[in-house]
């Protein structure tokens, strides 16, 4: 390692440069990955648990329709309860806010904020990211977009209601919580556009000498794709953000038809002329690639956590990495599946009803190379494991029941329906979040040097996987039988009045998630009680071969004592002739 | 901090550029799928209007944006003047070129201020019709990337001196970056210039 001499020689210079940090540069204000990457993670977790609230509290209006909410019901103001009762309004941004929330403010800055700040830098051997001034400016910018989104709860009307999806011409006429929603949006879109430049140079600059495209961790390749979605998808939601606010404010008719009648009046504010059709592509236009922002992160740490307890090569290295560059590659040109029901003529819909069944391909391959994986390995069952183990097939389940919502014929029929609520919450929720479970227990250690309870993670893991299956596994039945996703109360509608059985499974459902809810409890109090009063650990306590356990624990400022060279590919686990059972990127 | 992380000023051994000037080319990727989702806009709601006015019927003042397109060309050719001077070393010529830039684009500023208000005087307005709302629109998202300009030049050439004294690369690397950004924000308004005035 004599070729590290320079570069440490730059550490001793540096350290000596700048003495203690005072606290609020230090934890506040830090330009430390390690630092923003616990902020990121932090304030992700926090709203993750806020948006499951809100949608705990959606759940009693669905299972108890007209009757008051218990506690809540006396707690909130008169303008979104009435006599206790969740009023229509206060639903419809419960159900919206839950959208955003977890998607923009909970997931993606977990997934991508939270793990991809603290471990890529670390996994590719890198004193820090490329720009560390830029990497604080993006979470102070994420930070801001959730005070104006949380913020918006509180002006008169209400939060934003048009779903998360903010359709036009719904969304121009909509209260002003809306206009908050798009001055929320611009600023989160701002943070992961610095976050995705931060991250594609560093990946692509300051990986460590000997560290090639092939011998990255998977984790490293999903955050790098991950990046060019958000990097390429992002602005055009800005755009249409900036027109919506032009069609709310400066009434503009971007997206207002011409002739809009509303509650039997004719529209006055706006003159029309637009196109509510081009809002659906934009936004899509995002929030496709979006989808798989949340995705492929989750696929990454379940690569990483599955290499690490088989003990075996991940089966098909190359396979893995061709398959999520091509996933990425696709995943821009698959949008319009969301919008058969539109009209947009057969054409349209071919040509999308194609690409999304390309698109399944690669995805497949990935979920058939983790599985592969297992094939004939001693596995640990630690917690992470535990967790990526259970996102094979709730991934599995949530995507094969996509097909029939990219086939035009079966989406007539399940379009808007809880099917498609149960569809993409099974990629995102047991999916993404368990694999976001896996990451908090498999880098605990590295981040705080302790270990998290191995008992209360066990009892943790399998009651969200017995709830959370509760809550989505009915959704498909009712989505099956017509319930539509965005019904405020179920007595208005024939489906329940016909089949009262299926009222005791919306109440079931309900159930379930309070269950689900409850079952985080062990969880956080794991999580608060380990960080100060958790098992101690040595730098490497799952005996693992990637860069990030090279460092100590926690990994001090600039992470490595000496710049690392890397000699090896990132899972040379059980290699014949080597003294263990796992040889580290690092050692010759 | 900067002192730690490599490549912030000489490049990569492989990809042959230091991590600035691979930031902004990146970030000017995301720049154009912003603009372009704009342009798209624009092609999508002419194409599907029953009467889009053609240049002769808006009201657009031609001449007036064909000196801001002269102004805004020129200003591309100070800063690269401004980098050329950095790189055979002569200072004080330099800062005269980002004087010369944040000059020019001051000018297109102005005379962008002179138009906007002549349009809200004789009462058109964003809401007027879908033309003026896309006029508006992507012209004043544009305005504030010019705006964005002013702000970094000025900041760089207030610095400019210390900074040349301490890492002159540092600052010549700086230079070109934003010079890189400008020549952007100048083809941004060389493709609005006709899509707006003259079609």
């Amino acid at each position: 390692m004599s070729s590290s001499h320079h570069r440490e020689e730059q550490h001793g210079g540096h350290d000596a440069h700048h003495p203690q940090l005072g606290f609020w540069r230090k934890y506040v204000f830090s330009v430390d990955h390690k630092i923003i990457g616990i902020q990121y993670a932090v304030t992700g977790l926090c709203f993750l648990l806020f948006g499951f609230c809100l949608m705990m509290l959606m759940r009693w209006q669905l299972a108890y329709p007209g009757q008051p909410i218990p506690i809540f019901g006396r707690i909130l103001p008169a303008s979104l309860v009435n006599a206790g009762v969740m009023l229509p309004d206060f639903y419809n941004a419960l159900g919206a806010m839950h959208g955003t929330i977890m998607v923009f403010m909970g997931v993606v800055p977990l997934a991508v904020g939270g793990f991809g700040n603290y471990i890529v830098p670390l996994q590719i051997g890198a004193p820090d990211m490329a720009f560390p001034r830029l990497n604080m400016t993006s979470y102070w910018c994420y930070f801001v977009g959730g005070v104006i989104m949380l913020a918006s709860f509180f002006v008169p009307g209400g939060a934003a209601a048009s779903g998360w999806t903010s359709y036009a011409p719904l969304s121009v006429i909509a209260s002003m919580g809306q206009t908050f929603w798009l001055f929320g949006m611009i600023f989160l879109i701002t943070s992961s556009l610095l976050g995705s430049i931060n991250f594609l140079v560093t990946i692509i600059q300051l990986r460590a000498k000997g560290l090639t495209f092939f011998r990255l961790p998977f984790f490293v390749w999903a955050q790098f794709v991950t990046s060019f979605l958000l990097l390429l998808a992002f602005p055009p939601l800005e755009a249409a953000g900036v027109m919506q606010l032009m069609d709310r404010l400066a009434h503009t008719n971007f997206f207002v038809p011409s002739g809009l009648v509303i509650s039997e009046q004719p529209l006055t504010s706006h003159v029309g002329g637009g196109s509510p059709l081009l809002w659906q592509h934009l936004f899509w236009f995002l929030a496709h690639p979006e989808v798989y922002v949340l995705i492929l992160p989750a696929m990454g740490i379940v690569a990483e956590v599955i290499a690490n307890n088989t003990r075996k090569p991940l089966w098909g290295y190359r396979t893995l990495v061709y398959a999520i560059v091509f996933l990425g590659f696709m995943s821009f040109i698959v949008w319009a599946h969301h919008m058969f029901m539109t009209g947009m003529g057969t054409k349209m819909s071919n040509f999308f009803q194609t690409t999304t069944m390309i698109i399944s391909i690669p995805s497949v391959v990935i979920l058939t190379c983790l599985i592969l994986s297992l094939w004939g390995a001693q596995i640990r069952f630690t917690v992470p494991m535990l967790f990526a183990l259970a996102f094979l097939p709730m991934f599995g389940i949530g995507g094969l029941t996509g097909l029939p919502l990219g086939l035009t014929g079966a989406d007539v029929h399940l379009h808007d329906t809880y099917y498609v609520i149960a569809h993409f919450h099974y990629v995102v929720a047991p999916g993404t979040i368990f694999a976001l479970f896996a990451g908090v227990y498999y880098w605990f250690p590295k981040v705080t040097g302790r270990k998290m309870n191995d008992t209360l993670g066990k009892v943790h893991f399998w009651l969200s996987l017995v709830f959370i299956n509760g809550v989505f596994l009915p959704m498909f039945i009712q989505g099956m039988y017509g319930g539509h996703r965005r019904g405020y109360d179920p007595n208005e509608y024939d489906l329940y009045k016909n089949f009262p059985a299926m009222l005791g499974l919306v109440k079931g459902i309900s159930m379930s998630a309070w269950l689900l809810g409850l079952s985080q409890i062990p969880f956080i109090i794991n999580f608060l009680h380990s960080i100060w009063a958790g098992e101690k650990v040595t730098q490497n306590p799952w005996e693992a071969t990637t860069l990030e356990w090279a460092a100590p624990s926690p990994p001090p400022h600039g992470n490595f004592a000496m710049a690392p060279v890397v000699y090896c590919g990132p899972y040379e686990y059980s290699c014949p002739g080597r003294p263990h059972d796992f040889w580290p990127q690092h050692l010759a | 901090m900067s002192d730690v992380i490599p490549y912030t000023v000489e490049p990569h051994p492989v990809t042959g550029v230091p991590n600035p000037k691979l930031g902004i080319w990146l970030f000017l990727a995301s720049e154009v799928m912003l603009f372009g989702a704009l342009f798209s806009t624009y092609v999508l709601l002419r194409v599907g209007s029953d009467h889009w006015p053609r240049h002769t019927e808006t009201g657009l003042n031609v001449p007036l944006a064909t000196v801001n397109t002269i102004v805004l060309i020129l200003s591309s050719v100070t800063v690269v003047m401004a980098w050329y001077s950095l790189k055979i070393g002569e200072f004080g010529r330099a800062k005269l070129f980002v004087a010369a830039t944040i000059a020019c684009a001051c000018t297109f500023m102005v005379i962008k201020y002179f138009e906007y208000s002549h349009k809200f005087h004789v009462g058109t307005f964003p809401s007027t019709s879908n033309f003026y709302a896309v006029y508006f629109t992507m012209t004043g998202l544009h305005g504030l990337h010019v705006l964005g300009g002013i702000i970094v030049f000025s900041y760089l050439l207030a610095t400019s001196n210390q900074w040349w004294q301490q890492h002159p690369e540092q600052f010549t690397n700086r230079i070109e970056c934003t010079g890189l950004y400008w020549h952007f924000v100048d083809l941004v308004w060389i493709f609005l210039f006709p899509s707006l005035y003259l079609l």
